[in-house]
């Protein structure tokens, strides 16, 4: 932990992302090995299936940023989201994220029913480069979130679906990053979402100096977003404003 | 309202780029291999739930490995040891060393095969170092020996050999396994993860390996054809570390031919991740 952390910043220059998809043929050995004995090699490139998820995403994020991305069911939101946290490396372009990061893509991340609510929690800690005092800072801190008790030492199989739902959202919610990438699971199920919880995720979005969210909700835009981009397969569509965006995206203004 | 603590990531600066220069490549592999020794706890905690949890509940938790490996070795030996006509108190000892480190090789070979797909989960939400996952199968692996080599301590003190001195070449062998295993971790994983047919075909070239290997008869039983063993690399291999347990020194020849089997393999393993290090993601 250095004491002045750097400036919060996010550019994503010129990426393209080809997704391939590896179907029980394409991806044998045999296929590969009689391609090339073959002489096709050179097909290889080309008889690949790729599907093309990101075509040259352009943008550049600073401190106070809040971005959303908008788009249909596989525009590439998540892809890009996921892009953006380093999983997925582009085709070409560059990635430049300054600052500490946390992306919150699967609610259950590296979650293992098998072990104890305590031991999740550590090995949360651990994948964040937590040290054992910080380790046990954020036990307490989930513990007192989630409300679990002494259900704590207990595996997480047994849990009942609404402690899962709590340890995973205490967990998810307990590390602060200057950069925050968020899925839109995290503010659906509206219905049922404590009011507690959504000062969490409210204190945690206000803490982070940048956010990326990807929804398809109008509503969370208008509500937390300063700037939004509209992504069609994998382009970019529309950036700038939330009202201009959406008013493009929905063909009428927010709102109504 | 509630209290919170708020914790900061650690996670520094992410810097992507997607140049197929070669130098470029280098340098993000090299610097996957730092941040993974940087998590060596994250590592060692993984390594160990998983032999605690495949043991979860028995009463001898993971020494029912210890207790496994040793009825396998005491039902082998008198079995082997009666078809091959050979003496039980040097052939049992050798045999519980021989299977031992065998059953290593063999274990850290097949679930190399994996380190990358069972981790797909894990991959495909939080960036880390794929270095951790080579890491895992190797550490699971070692825990997993430290609890049969009661099986080999109990084997020397009944039946009173001591490889003496000699015996302490084996730590730089051993050592040498070890990178050599990593290497073969990230090999495997990620070849393993793009061409599904390849595990099935480890496995039976491991099977073979451990008839052709002298892992239950002894190398001198070859008599006139001992000296095909040198260019058995899984042979090699395993008695840079075996000779020396059992008090004897190996040959320049057998240091020579494991020496450039382990060369190869982290040579390969080297150029294999630098170039699809970027690509597991997609793969697993």
């Amino acid at each position: 932990m250095s004491a002045t952390p750097p400036r919060a910043e996010l550019v994503a220059s010129h990426i393209d992302l080809d997704f391939p998809l590896y179907h029980g043929n394409a991806r044998s050995l045999k296929k590969t090995v009689l391609k090339s004995v073959t002489g096709r090699l050179g097909d290889d490139g080309r008889s690949r299936v790729v599907v093309q998820a990101l075509r040259d995403i352009n943008f550049r994020l600073q401190p106070g940023d809040r971005l959303g991305l908008i788009g249909g069911n596989g525009a590439g939101k998540t892809t890009l989201l996921r892009v953006l946290a380093g999983i997925y490396e582009p085709v070409r372009g560059e990635v430049r994220v300054s600052g500490t990061l946390n992306a919150l893509l699967d609610p259950n991340l590296g979650m293992n029913v098998e072990l104890s609510g305590r031991e999740n929690i550590m090995l949360r800690g651990l994948y964040h480069g937590l040290s054992p005092a910080e380790i046990r800072k954020l036990a307490e801190d989930v513990a007192s979130f989630a409300e679990l008790g002494d259900f704590l030492d207990l595996p997480v199989r047994i849990f009942s679906s609404g402690m899962v739902v709590r340890l995973g959202f205490a967990l998810a919610t307990a590390i602060r990053p200057q950069v925050l990438l968020m899925d839109e699971w995290f503010l659906a199920g509206d219905a049922n979402f404590m009011e507690k919880a959504r000062a969490r995720l409210e204190d945690m979005v206000r803490g982070a100096e940048i956010l990326v969210l990807s929804t398809h909700l109008p509503n969370v835009i208008m509500d937390w977003c300063t700037r939004v981009i509209w992504l069609d397969e994998g382009v970019i569509r529309a950036d700038g404003a939330p009202e201009e965006v959406l008013t493009q995206y929905l063909g009428h203004p927010p709102g109504e | 309202m509630h209290q919170h603590i708020p914790l900061a990531s650690h996670a520094a600066t992410l810097e992507i780029t997607s140049s197929p220069r070669f130098w470029v490549r280098t340098r993000l592999a090299l610097r996957d291999l730092g941040s993974a020794a940087h998590l060596w706890r994250l590592c060692w905690t993984l390594s160990w739930l998983d032999i605690k949890l495949r043991y979860r509940g028995s009463v001898l938790g993971p020494f029912w490995l210890t207790l496994s490996t040793a009825v396998m070795i005491g039902t082998m030996g008198f079995l082997y040891g009666t078809l091959f006509h050979q003496d039980l108190k040097t052939y049992l000892p050798f045999l519980a060393l021989s299977i031992v480190l065998w059953n290593f090789l063999q274990s850290l070979v097949s679930e190399s095969c994996t380190s990358f797909t069972a981790a797909d989960s894990m991959i495909r939400s939080i960036r880390m170092p794929l270095t951790l996952y080579g890491a895992r199968a190797v550490v699971r692996n070692v825990v997993i020996l430290c609890h049969n080599v009661i099986v080999i301590v109990v084997m020397d003190m009944v039946f009173q050999v001591w490889p003496g001195a000699i015996g302490l070449l084996a730590i730089p062998a051993f050592l040498l396994w070890l990178v050599t295993g990593l290497a073969l971790s990230m090999t495997l994983g990620a070849l393993c993860a793009r061409f599904r047919d390849i595990p099935p075909i480890i496995g039976s070239v491991m099977q073979i390996a451990f008839f052709v290997s002298a892992v239950m008869w002894q190398p001198n039983q070859l008599g006139d054809q001992e000296w095909m063993l040198l260019y058995n690399p899984f042979f090699t291999v395993l008695e840079v570390v075996r000779a020396p347990l059992l008090g004897e020194i190996p040959s320049l020849a057998i240091y020579e031919s494991a020496g450039i089997s382990a060369f190869v393999i982290c040579l390969l393993s080297a150029l294999l991740f630098t170039r699809t290090r970027g690509r597991i993601a997609f793969w697993v």
